[in-house]
């Protein structure tokens, strides 16, 4: 199977509440959390797709779509 | 289907705190949920009273957000009455365990079909950090100022003796584990159990000083191992996580099929 | 009127009249003195593809008949006393929630453990009034098992009619008296079947958005429309609100569409009430005496009535007055300290002529009791 490939961190900005679990957990520290404490994908080149931070991200606030 | 295809999307952002550990089960649950490409009609979501109950409200199944720690003898009803219906009863530990202890274990003991979510935070976040029967002893509550004196369930053991025929346990470290878990406790026919451990950095976690949300989650990683892993020998304090039972037993409703067809023969 | 001759049992005659409405659905714990109702039940329904549960107590009881309710079918559960009182935060949350269901008390003498197998009718203000909150109730009674049978069809037709719990307010006497009950044909009853909506699938639907005439259309749980039930405030949606303006608008709905309807729910048999100067009022198993009392008065000559209620919830105040505009004095018989006594009391013109005739030691009033009470009520002496 093909590695799939990132088209894009789609974050909800109204439901993301700055927690931090996402960036914690994220295997290739590509998630910051900026001024306002909202995610941003900030070493987006660097994410591998595992999508852990979305299955783990209490407010389903971050979703990664991918390449097909 | 989407799992934003599962969901109430005019409530959001939800009422949880920013951490909550409820969010994390709410979230793996709408995976199962997708994963196995359930309708929607054919879900009826119960819950009784506390944070963890407003997880109903989230959901775009039929919902029924009861009273505090009856969830399960409403859930009863419905699926007696309808037993071709996925019943789903997400509960806190207090909602589960203090308050309804007597419907949980009879739930249990009758084996009846129901997916039961015990959302083990350890207090009572609704009411403001109160302990609860699953606090344990040591730990520090609004109510045990100096120290808990009280013994927590195990809630596996509890429902295993109870005679749940599927008890498992997870966290909310464990997110794809949870989804997998959920899932097979949706497919069984029978009482099933999941334990999540969950955080409630709000107030459990400022109690006893255990950090924030991300040093609870960590703390479920470093703390629990596989069920029957060499590590628990090794370290006997580690809880342990997975599938504790898992058995086909007779389920509820159609034995009382049984029933039915004898007494049709009496008339 | 034709049907089936039967001996039995009051409780017995309650299963008749619940099985005749279309009851499918009964969970229950056992109690004296209303053990007959669940046994029979467990019985019955599974003969006729009903479903009966034993639960672990009276709290799982009254929440699983909601739950059952909710999925489209006729539900009721049956209790005393102390089962009763365990009811309560349920029986709230089904008239928040609008469920309808029915719940049999047979009653038997409290406070606590009480008098188990002695009759009483001193839960009249529990039925009110035990559940928290301001809310109405229906509750409704009988003095006679052809009574108990048609009251207990009327309470289901008054639930689904309404979408609310309506209690059935019997006593240890009536539970188990035998006496015969003659079961009418199938449709010689009207019965109120559950009123569902026309609304189609993927069209919004509004579960607590009340039509013109008052009833809300229910959605069974499992069918198309997906909607949230709560015991909390809430929208048209089911959803919680603390919108002040929904929460004034739900609870006057609440009460409302019961007491805006009390002379339809109200139902009550009245004896030689015309030219009555002595008005005895009465209800349950004290009826039956009074009803015995005034038969033997009015062969003497005696202008004496009985106005006999069997709904005590809500109460129709004016029917009361009405009836006892021209009464010397009314007196009331029951078997409580005067539960019912102080209601009519605040209902008639005159409250200094009416008087409470009642025993509360667990022994049934007996018609000699009745003309004893009212010889010393009017100063005649024992
Ligand atoms: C009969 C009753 N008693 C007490 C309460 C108050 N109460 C609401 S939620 C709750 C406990 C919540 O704790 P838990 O069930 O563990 O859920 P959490 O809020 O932690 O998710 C209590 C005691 C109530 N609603 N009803
Ligand atoms: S886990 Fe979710 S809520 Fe928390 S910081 Fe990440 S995106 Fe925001
Ligand atoms: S998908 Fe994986 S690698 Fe990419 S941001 Fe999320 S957690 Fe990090
Ligand atoms: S109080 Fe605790 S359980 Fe409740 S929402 Fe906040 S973190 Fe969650």
């Amino acid at each position: 199977m093909a590695k799939p490939k990132l088209k894009e961190h789609h974050i909800n900005r109204d439901w993301c509440k700055g927690c931090g679990i996402c960036v914690e957990f994220c295997p290739k520290k590509v998630l910051e959390l900026d001024k306002q404490d909202k995610v941003v994908a900030v070493h987006f080149t660097n994410c591998i797709c595992c999508k852990l931070c979305e299955l783990r991200c209490p407010d389903l606030a971050i979703e990664i779509e991918t390449e097909l | 289907m989407a799992i934003k295809d599962y969901i109430r999307e005019r409530f959001f952002p939800h009422i949880w705190c920013p951490g909550c550990g409820h969010g994390m089960v709410l979230n793996a649950l709408l995976r199962a949920f997708e994963d196995l490409a359930i309708s929607k009609n054919e879900i009826v979501m119960v819950s009784g009273i506390g944070c963890s109950a407003r997880i109903s409200g989230y959901v775009d199944v039929h919902t029924l957000h009861t009273i505090h720690g009856r969830a399960l003898a409403f859930a009863t009803g419905v699926k007696m009455s309808r037993p071709e219906l996925n019943l789903i009863v997400p509960m806190g530990d207090g909602d589960a365990l203090a308050i309804g202890g007597n419907h949980f274990i009879h739930a249990a003991r009758r084996n009846i079909d129901i997916t039961a979510i015990v959302m083990n935070n350890r207090i009572y976040g609704m009411t403001g950090g109160q302990y609860s029967p699953l606090s344990g002893y040591g730990t520090l509550a609004t109510t045990a100022p100096f120290i808990n004196i009280d013994h927590a369930f195990d809630v596996v053991e509890l429902a295993k003796a109870a005679g749940a025929t599927f008890v498992a346990r997870t966290t909310t470290y464990h997110v794809k584990q949870m989804s997998e878990l959920f899932k097979e406790a949706i497919l069984r026919e029978g009482f099933s159990v999941i334990e999540v451990l969950t955080q409630c950095p709000t107030y459990f976690g400022r109690k006893n000083k255990a950090g924030s949300a991300v040093d609870m989650v960590k703390s479920f990683k470093d703390n629990t191992t596989p069920v029957g892993s060499k590590a628990k020998l090794e370290s006997p304090g580690l809880i342990e996580r997975g599938i504790f039972v898992q058995k086909d037993l007779p389920e509820y409703t159609r034995e009382y099929d049984k029933v039915i067809e004898r007494a049709m023969k009496k008339r | 009127m034709n049907g089936t001759l039967k001996f039995v049992q009051g409780n017995e005659a309650c299963v008749e009249g619940a099985l005749y409405a279309g009851l499918k659905f009964f969970a229950g714990y056992p109690i004296t003195p209303s053990t007959e109702i669940a046994e029979s039940l467990a019985y019955r329904l599974p003969q006729i593809g009903g479903k009966f549960i034993q639960m672990e107590d009276e709290i799982g009881s009254m929440c699983a008949i909601i739950g059952a309710s909710l999925t489209g079918s006729k539900v009721m559960t049956a209790t005393s006393g102390p089962g009763f009182s365990l009811m309560q935060e349920a029986l709230g949350y089904a008239i928040m929630a609008e469920i309808p269901c029915v719940i049999a008390n047979v009653q038997r003498g409290g406070p606590s453990t009480g008098l188990a197998t002695r009759g009483a009718q001193g839960d009249v203000m529990q039925s009110r009034w035990g559940t928290h909150g301001d809310h109405a109730i229906v509750v409704m009674t009988a003095s006679n098992n052809q009574d108990v049978f048609n009251i207990t069809i009327e309470a289901f037709n008054v639930a689904e009619t309404y979408r609310t719990p309506v209690i059935l307010l019997f006593d240890e006497v009536m539970g188990h008296t035998r006496e015969r009950l003659i079961v009418p044909e199938k449709d010689e009853i009207p019965l109120v079947e559950r009123l569902r909506t026309s609304v189609k699938g993927g069209v919004d639907y509004h579960p607590y958005l009340p039509r013109e005439d008052g009833r809300l259309p229910m959605s069974d749980f499992g069918g198309v429309h997906r909607y949230n039930v709560t015991g909390l405030y809430h929208d048209m949606w089911g959803f919680p609100s603390e919108n002040p303006a929904v929460v004034d608008g739900l609870i006057h709905h609440l009460t409302d569409k019961i007491r805006n309807n009390v002379h339809t729910i109200t139902q009550y048999k009245e004896y030689f009430i015309e030219d009555a100067r002595t008005i005895l009022i009465s209800y349950g198993s004290t009826a039956r005496s009074a009803l015995h009392h005034v038969l033997n008065r009015r062969k003497r000559g005696e202008y004496i009535g009985l106005l006999e209620l069997q709904t005590l919830w809500p109460f129709h105040g004016d029917l009361i007055r009405e009836k006892c505009k021209n009464a010397e004095l009314v007196v009331v018989t029951e078997m409580n300290l005067g539960q019912l006594y102080r209601q009519v009391k605040i209902a008639v013109d005159h409250p200094e002529r009416v008087f409470l005739a009642n025993r509360v030691d667990g022994v049934f009033i007996t018609p000699t009791d009745i003309k004893n009470m009212l010889r010393l009520i009017q100063g005649r002496g024992v």
